[in-house]
């Protein structure tokens, strides 16, 4: 593989900027409803705690098919999708592929040594294949954010290609763990680095660092992947990850993606929410759309 | 464009490689509600603290552009009426306000400010109806910059002695005002407030197209009681703005708008005494070398033609563009005109509004005519333009050289002219050759050719990685045959006082 590094700069100012411009869009009425919905259909319900247990794991999926219980749902008079994918550790990739048997939602399963992704390559591949074996129809690595800023690019992007074999038919979305790398001329080259690598999807976060999504750098990805498509003509997948909890962050991120890269990328099979309770906001916004009202919190399920 | 959606496998080659920015998941409109303002039916002169008939007994009709619809008809004030306005302001400046300590002109203006602030909503609306800009603009850019302008000024009105230090200052007296009608209450704040800091009183003509926010204003300083007489306005097109230039008891004469008109100023006021400041127009030259953050550069040529129509005398209506990196950046200017939306100026989506009046959607027609004779290359947002009102889509030439005369004459519409330099050299010397030298944009993430070429360019604002930004604390005024005198900032005090002792 030759790499090719050499990247166009980012301007802090700059791209913070037409990123808030973004969130100025008045998203109201079928707008709204519309980008609700399809902001669900998007959405990597996940979670990745110590604790998690297959109980918890079997509960989160069944929040997954049917996000709003049956009978809210007859009330608000409208179907609420069900999420994309479910994003669990990888003891529990059996687990949720059992729960969600029959459905159209996706396992995705983080691996290689996630959240650090500091150990050694041979263990990486190891767990890619376990969990692809196991069931998972997606992957979501950890680049080896140490090496990236020591300038071992070559390391980085050789982990994911090996990786992305090791994945076999299952989806790749590798992490680059943006609030750790810091500037946005790291992301842009880190993005643009993933993508020549073999990712289906580059995502911006673990969801265990300080900062975590941004509109600014997903922003910046999106504008990576607008660049390699038409470089390369391959269509990149973009997934930001925590901290989105609103309806409101979630349209805003809708925006940014439909400005930046069009109507193709507006669907789950090119845009991704990794969120745990993201859910919860949009269905409530979604009653409230249609009744007028805000429901209190107990109408909706904590799973 | 209509989708034609067909299932793409990941990392399947899809050719042709174009974006499509459909309506797969469309705004809904969102209007802003007008319910707000109640615009009269007739607006008179403010002349002396009270609205009063025009002596000339006319009244001229005031348009919505986006739709054509009368919103109103305003006084058109005759040599009488100036005369009765210049008297009405000399009579303020010798009783009252050449009389009053410092501090209390201070808050007069604070007051105008803070009122204004009260207002914003309002007055953003209005302003959006009468002159077709976007909503987005007068609430966000407008009206904010023009309430900053007067708590600017508001502070500097007793500390004068500071502004120049050792000197004594002294009023000029009456200043007579002419502002256009592209950003009608920004620049009414930008000519009334560093006048009133300095102790001067003001007779301000808005233009005809858009005076309802002038009028406005005059209702809040009205309000905010200030002595009758220290700002008076009085409405009219060109024949009003002359009656002011020659009247013999203004002292000073402060003029934005067309290099034609401020050069028949110029003239006009030659041997009289009268000071005058001219910010004229503009074809300023936004420089993008190779080594520039290009999406971020793309934004600030986006910003820097369409921001209110184009109708901007900084606007950067010439793209140079490094020949290395021409391809990539028309592409994406291609992709982000399809992406800007053109419609209902009150619509809170909307990023490019109305033309102003028919008139100056002739020239843009006239002059865009021009460029496709002249064999350059049209590129056109494809957005549906509205059947009423007067409309122009966003628009780009490439294969521009500096012999066409879009590359030449100021446009003052969403016109940008696209053209292509290989050195540093050549793209100083091509952005310095025009007649005018506003403003100027510099995109490189190398600081010091930054320096080097803003050092190099003749123009009064340059901008380093960003476009048209404003802010009252920095001065603001053209080179060559953009005009003289600087607006804003302490250097905007200069053109209101005379220095003494």
């Amino acid at each position: 593989m030759t790499l090719d590094i050499s990247q166009t700069t980012v301007d802090q100012v700059g791209i913070e900027e037409r990123a808030a411009s973004l969130a100025k869009r008045s998203i109201k009425k079928e707008t709204k409803i519309n980008g609700i919905k399809l902001a669900m259909s998007m959405i990597d319900l996940t979670t990745l705690e110590g604790k998690d247990s297959a109980g918890k794991v079997e509960a989160m999926c069944q929040k997954a098919i049917h996000p709003l219980d049956p009978s809210t749902e007859l009330r608000v008079n409208g179907h609420v999708p069900s999420v994309a994918a479910v994003c669990v550790y990888p003891n529990m990739v059996a687990v949720a592929k059992k729960a969600l048997a029959g459905t159209h939602v996706k396992v995705a399963s983080v691996a290689t040594g996630f959240p650090s992704g500091l150990t050694p390559l041979p263990i990486k591949i190891e767990e890619t294949k376990r969990v692809v074996d196991m069931g998972a129809d997606e992957v979501d690595m950890v680049i080896d954010r140490g090496a990236f800023l020591s300038g071992e690019f070559k390391k980085v992007a050789n982990e994911i290609a090996k990786v992305k074999e090791a994945c076999g038919l299952a989806h790749l979305k590798v992490i680059l763990e943006t609030g750790e790398l810091e500037t946005y001329d790291n992301v842009r080259k880190a993005s643009w680095l993933a993508m020549q690598a073999g990712a289906d999807f580059i995502k911006t976060s673990t969801g265990k660092a300080a900062v975590s999504a941004t509109p600014g750098v997903t922003l910046v990805m999106l504008e990576a992947i607008r660049d390699f498509w038409y470089k390369t003509g391959k269509r990149i997948g973009m997934k930001p990850a925590g901290g989105i909890r609103t309806s409101k962050q979630a349209m805003h991120y809708l925006v940014l993606v439909k400005e930046t890269l069009g109507d193709a990328w507006l669907s789950p099979d090119w845009f991704r929410f990794g969120a745990s309770t993201l859910t919860n906001d949009l269905l409530m916004q979604l009653v409230k759309e249609s009744t007028g009202r805000y429901q209190s919190l107990d109408y909706f399920t904590v799973d | 464009m209509p989708t034609l959606e067909k299932k793409v496998t990941r990392l399947e080659v899809v050719e042709p490689k174009q974006l499509n920015f459909g309506k797969k998941w469309d705004y809904a409109p969102a209007p802003e509600s007008t319910d707000l303002v109640k615009i009269a039916p007739r607006y008179e002169l403010f002349i002396g603290g009270k609205f009063v008939k025009p002596k000339s007994g006319n009244y001229f009709k005031s348009i919505n552009p986006a739709t054509e619809e009368v919103l109103t008809e305003v006084a058109e004030a005759n040599d009488a009426d100036v005369d009765a306005a210049v008297r009405a302001a000399r009579n303020a400046y010798e009783k009252y306000w050449s009389k009053l300590p410092a501090a209390e002109r201070a808050k007069y203006i604070f007051r105008i400010a803070r009122q204004l602030q009260e207002k914003a909503r309002e007055f953003a609306i209005v302003e959006t109806m009468d002159g077709g800009k976007p909503i987005r603009e007068a609430r966000d850019v407008d009206i904010p910059l023009a309430c900053a302008h007067f708590f600017y000024y508001a502070g500097w009105a007793d500390k004068l002695e500071y502004a120049f230090p050792g000197r004594k200052t002294r009023p000029l007296g009456v200043a007579g005002q002419i502002i256009p009608w592209n950003f009608p209450l920004l620049m009414a704040a930008w000519k009334i407030a560093p006048a009133l800091a300095c102790g001067n009183t003001v007779v301000l003509k808005p233009a005809e197209t858009t005076p309802l926010t002038s009028l406005l204003l005059a209702q809040i300083i009205q309000e905010a009681d200030l002595p009758p007489g220290v700002v008076n306005i009085v409405t009219g097109a060109g024949k009003t703005g002359a009656a002011l230039v020659k009247h013999p008891d203004i002292n000073k004469v402060a003029f934005t708008g067309s290099t034609d008109v401020g050069k028949m100023i110029m003239r006009a006021v030659a041997g009289s005494g009268k000071k005058l400041t001219l910010e004229l127009g503009g074809k300023a030259a936004n420089i993008i070398f190779e080594d520039a953050p290009i999406d971020q550069a793309v934004e600030g040529i986006i910003n820097g033609i369409y921001f209110n129509q184009g109708h901007v005398c900084c606007a950067g209506s010439r793209l140079f563009v490094q020949e290395g990196i021409k391809d990539i950046v028309i592409r994406k200017l291609q992709d982000r005109l399809q992406t800007l939306r053109v419609g209902n100026p009150l619509d809170k989506n909307t990023d490019v509004g109305a033309i102003n009046s028919r008139e100056q959607l002739n020239k843009i027609k006239e002059l865009v005519e021009s460029g496709v004779q002249e064999g350059c290359a049209l590129h056109q947002s494809e957005c549906t333009l509205p059947k009423k009102g007067f409309w122009f889509a966003p628009t780009f030439f490439t294969g521009v050289a500096q012999s066409n005369r879009i590359a030449q004459e100021e446009i003052f519409g969403p016109v940008l002219s696209v053209l292509t330099f290989r050195t540093v050299e050549e793209a100083i010397e091509k952005a310095n050759n025009t007649a005018y030298g506003l403003s100027a944009g510099v995109w490189t993430d190398k600081g010091s050719k930054i320096f080097k070429v803003s050092s190099k360019l003749k123009a009064g604002v340059i901008w380093a990685n960003t476009y048209n930004k404003f802010d009252p604390t920095s001065p603001f005024g053209g080179f060559k045959e953009s005009g003289f005198g600087r607006e804003g900032g302490l250097h905007g005090l200069m053109p209101y006082v005379e220095l003494v002792g």
